[in-house]
C-alpha cells in the first residue's frame, strides 16, 4: 500500500501510555484503543537494574 | 538458596494454609517474656514518646493511669516524658492493635494459634465506639471500661473459650466475607455471628443476671467492630507463620503509629522499612477535615496484607458511600488493581461479587515497585488531638519508599 493510501482510510489508532493523548482523539470522534502503560519502576534506571537482576533468581 | 519465585510460593501456601483459632484469653504479664508494667506496646514501626501523635498521647495516659502507674494525664505525661516508659511495637512481640494500638501489662488478649504452623498471635479485646482507648481517649469512663474488660468479662470469656476447647475463626472469617464484610472498616457480619455464637454460651454458664445484662449491653452495645480485633489477630498468625523466608519479596506486616508507616517482609525479618505516614482520603463526619485528622494510624492493615480490608473491597458494596468512595464498580475495580501487586489468591476466602475469585493475596514488593502501584488500606481516621476520637473514615495509601527501600535491601542481601 502507498503511504499516500494510508491517509484516506480510517484512522485507527493504538495509544500506548499518556491517556490525553487517547482522549483527544476520542473528542474528535476517532476510534482509539488505550493502553494503560507506564515504564516499569517509573523509568528510574536504577530500579529496573535491581528488578532485572532480581528477576534472573527468580 | 531458594530462588525468589520459591520463597514466594512458599510464603503464600503459608498465607493461604494458616488455620486461626481462638484458644485463650491472656495477659500481656503471660505472654510477653520480658514485659513489664512500665512498657507499653503500640502500633507500627517503633516510635518515640516525643513523636507520638496526640490520640498515641492519649492512649498512653489511658494505659499508664489503667495500670495504676499515674493517677492522672499530666502525671502520666510527665512520666513518659521523662523516659520512664519502654515503648515497643505490637508487632515484634506478635500482637496487633487497632488505631493507637497502645496495649499494656494487664490488659486481657485473645490468644489466636495458626493450628497448622503452632504459632500464636494476639490483640487486645475491641472495647467499642466512643470515648476508647484505641482513639487516644483518657477519661475516667474510657479506664473503668478496661478494667471491667479485665475483671468482669475476660473472665467470663476465657471460660466460654475454654468450654468450647478453642473456637474456630476461619468460618467466621469465610462466612464474613460472603455476607458484605471485607473485615476492616465493616465487622457487622462477622460481629453478629460471633455475638449468636457467644449468647448461647453464655446462657449456659449460670451468671448472675447483673453480669449477664453488663455483657449484652457491652457486646451489643456500640461494638460492631467487636470482630475486627479476632481477625487481625487471625492474620497476624497467618502473617508471621509466613514470616522468615528468604529471599521472599512478599510482605508480611503494614503498620502505622500516625507518624510513620512500616512494613515487613518474609525475606528479611524483623526488619521495618518507614516513611513518614500519609493522610487518609476520607469522609469526614460532620464537622472535622483534614486539618483535624491525625495521619495513617494502627496495625490494622494486617487485614490487607491477608488480602482482606481494601483488598476485598469487592465484597462489600455496602461500605462503599461511608469510605467517600463512588459506586460499586470503583470498589470492584479497587480489588482489581490490587491482584496486580500480588503474588497469588487466596483459595479458602472467594468474592461471590468476582466469578468466585480468590481473593488477592501476598503483596510484592517487586511487583509494587515494578507498577509503582501502592497497596491501599480501608481505615478509620482519628482526631490529631487526644480524645476527641473518630472523626471520619476512607482509604490510605501506603507510599512507595517502602517499597523502594526493602527492594533494594532485599536485592543488597541477595548479592551478599
Amino acid at each position: 500500500m502507498a503511504v499516500k493510501d494510508l491517509f484516506r482510510q480510517e484512522l485507527k489508532v493504538v495509544n500506548i501510555g499518556l491517556r490525553a493523548f487517547a482522549e483527544d482523539l476520542e473528542k474528535q470522534d476517532k476510534r482509539v484503543v488505550h493502553v494503560d502503560w507506564k515504564p516499569a519502576a517509573g523509568g528510574d534506571e536504577r530500579l529496573q537494574s535491581i528488578l532485572e537482576r532480581m528477576r534472573k533468581k527468580t | 538458596m531458594k530462588t525468589i519465585q520459591e520463597a514466594n510460593d512458599d510464603v503464600l501456601e503459608r498465607l493461604r494454609l494458616a488455620e486461626p483459632r481462638l484458644v485463650d484469653v491472656k495477659t500481656v504479664s503471660e505472654i510477653v517474656p520480658d514485659a513489664d508494667a512500665h512498657t507499653l506496646y503500640h502500633a507500627g514501626p517503633p516510635i518515640t514518646w516525643e513523636s507520638m501523635s496526640g490520640p498515641m498521647k492519649g492512649a498512653v495516659y489511658a494505659a499508664l493511669m489503667y495500670e495504676e502507674i499515674a493517677s492522672s494525664p499530666d502525671e502520666a505525661e510527665k512520666i513518659a516524658a521523662a523516659g520512664g516508659i519502654r515503648f515497643q511495637p505490637c508487632h515484634e512481640v506478635g500482637i496487633v492493635g487497632p488505631m493507637t494500638g497502645i496495649t499494656s501489662w494487664s490488659m486481657p488478649l485473645y490468644v489466636v494459634n495458626n493450628q497448622k504452623y503452632g504459632n500464636f498471635a494476639y490483640s487486645t479485646i475491641n472495647e467499642g465506639m466512643g470515648n476508647v482507648i484505641r482513639f487516644g481517649a483518657y477519661e475516667a469512663e474510657t479506664v473503668d471500661r478496661l478494667k471491667w474488660i479485665e475483671k468482669s468479662y475476660a473472665p467470663v470469656l476465657k471460660e466460654v473459650i475454654h468450654r468450647e476447647e478453642g473456637i474456630d475463626l476461619v468460618s467466621f472469617i469465610g462466612k464474613a466475607l460472603q455476607m458484605g464484610d471485607e473485615l476492616h472498616m465493616r465487622n457487622i457480619a462477622s460481629t453478629v455471628m460471633f455475638r449468636d455464637f457467644l449468647y448461647a454460651r453464655l446462657v449456659e454458664l449460670d451468671l448472675p443476671l447483673t453480669i449477664l445484662r453488663e455483657i449484652a449491653a457491652f457486646l451489643s452495645g456500640k461494638n460492631d467492630q467487636l470482630f475486627l480485633n479476632l481477625v487481625m489477630a487471625a492474620n497476624k498468625a497467618a502473617a508471621d507463620a509466613a514470616d522468615g523466608i528468604f529471599p521472599s519479596s512478599i510482605v508480611t506486616a503494614i503498620a502505622r503509629n500516625g507518624y510513620e508507616v512500616g512494613i515487613r517482609i518474609s525475606g528479611l525479618p524483623g526488619r521495618w522499612f518507614t516513611t513518614l505516614a500519609p493522610p487518609v482520603d476520607a469522609l469526614f463526619f460532620p464537622g472535622f477535615s483534614q486539618e483535624d485528622a491525625c495521619p495513617d494510624i494502627g496495625d490494622s492493615a494486617i487485614l490487607e496484607v491477608l488480602g482482606m480490608g481494601a483488598f476485598a473491597m469487592g465484597v462489600a458494596p455496602g461500605l462503599v458511600p461511608f469510605l467517600g468512595m463512588h459506586g460499586a464498580e470503583n470498589a470492584l475495580a479497587t480489588t482489581e488493581a490490587m491482584y496486580e501487586i500480588c503474588h497469588g489468591e487466596h483459595d479458602r476466602y472467594r468474592s461471590a461479587f468476582n466469578g468466585e475469585r480468590g481473593l488477592p493475596l501476598g503483596i510484592d514488593i517487586m511487583k509494587v515497585v515494578e507498577l509503582q502501584r501502592s497497596p491501599k488500606i480501608n481505615t478509620a481516621v482519628a482526631s490529631k488531638e487526644a480524645g476527641v476520637g473518630m472523626i471520619g473514615a476512607g482509604v490510605s495509601e501506603v507510599p512507595l519508599q517502602p517499597f523502594v527501600d526493602a527492594l533494594v535491601a532485599l536485592d543488597e542481601a541477595i548479592q551478599n
